[in-house]
């Protein structure tokens, strides 16, 4: 399988502030409810940006000026909650191809990083710098900097971190583990072998 | 070299070291549900896989299933469909389903245990962050996305970090009235909801020498709560009763040397952790929750949070949103705040000790009037043996609905809903913004027997005063 590599994201930002955003505002479960990940782009943290009739609630995501948007910043503890992978589809489906966050949440990390979405983590007040520029000119670019894990921005540079384990995934283009998972299926059968409850 | 649990079963589930530098971990147990598998299903069929170990995943039906409705079609027809998916792809790839009818059927993570399928020493994953219940066992268990479970269906193993391990002690002994939910509920208070993440909680101490194996689970169920991805108790002589004459465990002399194997597996005397942290059990009350998290709870004798009062901004800006969400008062007590509808079920609380402690004290006394209360056992099993003990009735005639297994309101993906702003006492395991269904929804997280003092009185209350709890014990 092959994947590509991402070494970096240029595109505009949003900012979606707070912090412990869980997985049930990104995507309510009433949304899981489906056999395949389309469409859930559309739904992407429903209950905070839409009233019940379908009107819109004040929302950075509703805002023509951040239409758009490709890199996503938030706080801290970003995803926790339920492991639904429906949560980073729809960040993805929706469009953003990157998160900036102080931490995120350990499931929805892994579950990011295995859809090739980089969770770059960066200080609190870094974020804010950013998201103060992006309020200024919404329409900047930004540079998230994988392979060097800084963010470029309005002329200024600050450290954006990602996990080793997750930036090597990354950068390299394997991101998505199942080819080497597959890879490795005869060493499977030996460290089973020697599990009695694995037994047939 | 001394190892804890967590080293040894790591150690033993390990394939190799892949290229990013993560370990290709071996999964021995696969749990799977509708939710989060028919995704996983398609990508195995999109990319022509097999599923490598299909003696080792097990199937049941738990978020989707209407508890009022036994007969399909049911009424939702996305929730047939799910149904109907899991079913076909059971099939098609010889997995074991714990479908209705097989009398099994219950959310997975009281189905596993239930069956013996949960075992010490094993790794455990499941497309569900609830996975952590089954460390109870001594087993390390995850929670992970559909992408991963694809992983483990293709090749029984994925792709993880070594996670840290944290000690957590609770030793001393429980006040009367004071529940493992409490315990759970007040280290996710003291830790914090991102305190775990990285790592594996151990718990351990006299309290949980003590618990019951329902007990454990009903902590380890909540460690993800506080962040940790993974949460388990050394096996002990209770798992091993609990687990004798399962229709999964090992019988005759592979019991024995199975016993024997799982011993290996507990912790070492002096190994090392990478944090330890110690709690008084004397130190934890009846707790309740009264935001948008689950670290934001508080004893029932305490007053709700005044954002006025926080030491930090931040901790003042999440008390705000949540007292806004919530529409509760800063400063007033918790006691004695009204609610409208009393949930008794769960992964976290919907086992055969969880139904009999509420039915021993509410037996013979009513739900107040214009609450909507409901109990739903967690497994077509622990149904039965409620009904067996006539636990049911005692709940039917204290005016509880007596439901079929699910998932049901903890989570909203069936008819078991929240409308409009209502306020929910529940015993389940989140209060996130519009968790039961309704975007304004209201969720008060506490222990089965205080949500069922809430159901009685009609408001937040103290289950030791309104069950003379302490004169029982």
């Amino acid at each position: 399988m092959s994947l590509a590599k991402i070494t970096s994201i240029t595109g505009r930002g949003v900012c979606v502030p707070g912090n412990d955003i869980d997985t049930d505002r990104i995507i309510p479960a009433r949304y899981l409810k489906c056999v395949t990940f389309d469409g859930l782009g559309e739904f992407l943290f429903q209950d905070v940006r839409k009233h019940a009739d379908g009107s819109a609630k004040p929302h950075p995501l509703n805002e023509a000026r951040f239409q758009g948007a490709t890199i996503l910043l938030s706080g801290a503890n970003f995803g926790c909650g339920s492991s639904r992978e429906h949560a980073p589809q729809a960040i993805q489906k929706a469009g953003f191809r990157a998160i900036l966050a102080e931490n995120y949440a350990e499931i929805f990390f892994g579950n990011c990083t295995t859809l090739g979405l980089p969770c770059a983590t960066a200080s609190r007040e870094d974020i804010a710098k950013v998201a103060a520029a992006i309020e200024k000119n919404p329409a900047m670019e930004i540079v998230l900097d994988v392979a060097r894990q800084e963010i470029r921005f309005a002329g200024q540079t600050v450290a954006a971190p990602i996990r080793e384990t997750a930036r090597d995934g990354l950068i390299h283009g394997r991101w998505d583990a199942i080819g080497e998972l597959i890879d490795g299926l005869p060493a499977v059968q030996t460290t089973a072998a020697k599990l009695p409850y694995l037994a047939a | 070299m001394p190892k804890s649990l967590f080293e040894k079963v790591w150690d033993a589930h390990a394939v190799r070291t892949l290229a990013n530098g993560q370990t290709q971990l071996l999964i021995g147990t696969h749990l799977i549900h509708e939710v989060t598998s028919p995704q996983a299903f398609g990508m195995l069929r999109d990319l022509g896989l097999k599923v490598a170990m299909p003696h080792r995943t097990f199937a049941t039906v738990d978020h989707i299933i209407p508890t009022d409705q036994l007969v399909e079609p049911y009424r939702d027809p996305m929730a047939q469909a799910m149904m109907d998916e899991l079913r076909k792809s059971c099939r098609e790839y010889g997995i074991t389903f714990f479908d209705r009818a097989s009398g099994k059927q219950g959310i997975v993570h009281i189905v596993g245990p239930e069956q013996g399928i949960t075992q010490p020493g094993t790794t455990i994953a499941c497309g569900d962050s609830h996975t952590s219940t089954h460390g109870a066992f001594g087993a390390i268990a995850f929670g992970i996305g559909t992408s991963q479970v694809r992983d483990v269906l293709a090749t029984q193993t994925m792709a993880l970090g070594k996670l840290k391990v944290r000690r957590v002690n609770v030793t001393g002994q429980l006040r009367p009235g004071v529940y493992a939910k409490d315990v759970i509920l007040h280290i996710i208070r003291t830790l914090g909801v991102d305190g775990g993440t990285g790592f594996a909680y151990e718990y351990g101490g006299e309290v949980f020498d003590r618990f019951t194996m329902e007990e454990r689970m009903t902590v380890c169920n909540m460690s993800i709560e506080g962040g940790a991805r993974a949460g388990y108790v050394n096996p002990d002589e209770t798992t091993f009763a609990y687990l004798k004459g399962r229709p999964y465990a090992p019988k005759g002399a592979a019991w024995d040397a199975a016993v024997l194997h799982w011993k290996s597996f507990a912790s070492d005397a002096g190994c090392g952790y990478d944090d330890v942290v110690n709690l008084k059990a004397a130190d934890i009350a009846p707790t309740v929750t009264w935001g948008i998290n689950p670290g934001q709870g508080i004893s029932i004798t305490e007053n709700i949070p005044d954002p006025a009062q926080a030491k930090a901004v931040d901790e003042q800006a999440s008390i705000e949103e949540a007292l806004a969400y919530m529409k509760l008062k800063p400063g007033a007590p918790i006691k004695g705040t009204k609610i409208d509808v009393a949930f008794i079920g769960s992964c976290t609380n919907g086992r055969l000790s969880d139904f009999q402690e509420v039915a021993r004290f509410i037996k013979g006394r009513k739900v107040a009037a214009g609450v909507k209360a409901i109990a739903v056992p967690g497994s077509q099993i622990v149904g039965l043996q409620c009904e067996k003990l006539g636990l049911d009735k005692i709940l039917r005639e204290a005016g509880f609905e007596w439901r079929a297994a699910g998932c049901s309101m903890c989570l909203a993906m069936n008819p078991d809903k929240l409308i409009g702003d209502q306020l929910c006492a529940s015993s389940s395991n989140r209060n996130f913004k519009g968790r039961q269904g309704s975007p304004t929804g209201r969720t008060l997280l506490m222990s089965p027997l205080m949500v069922a003092a809430a159901a009685v009185v009609g408001a937040v209350a103290d289950a030791r005063e309104v069950f003379d709890v302490a004169q029982s014990n």
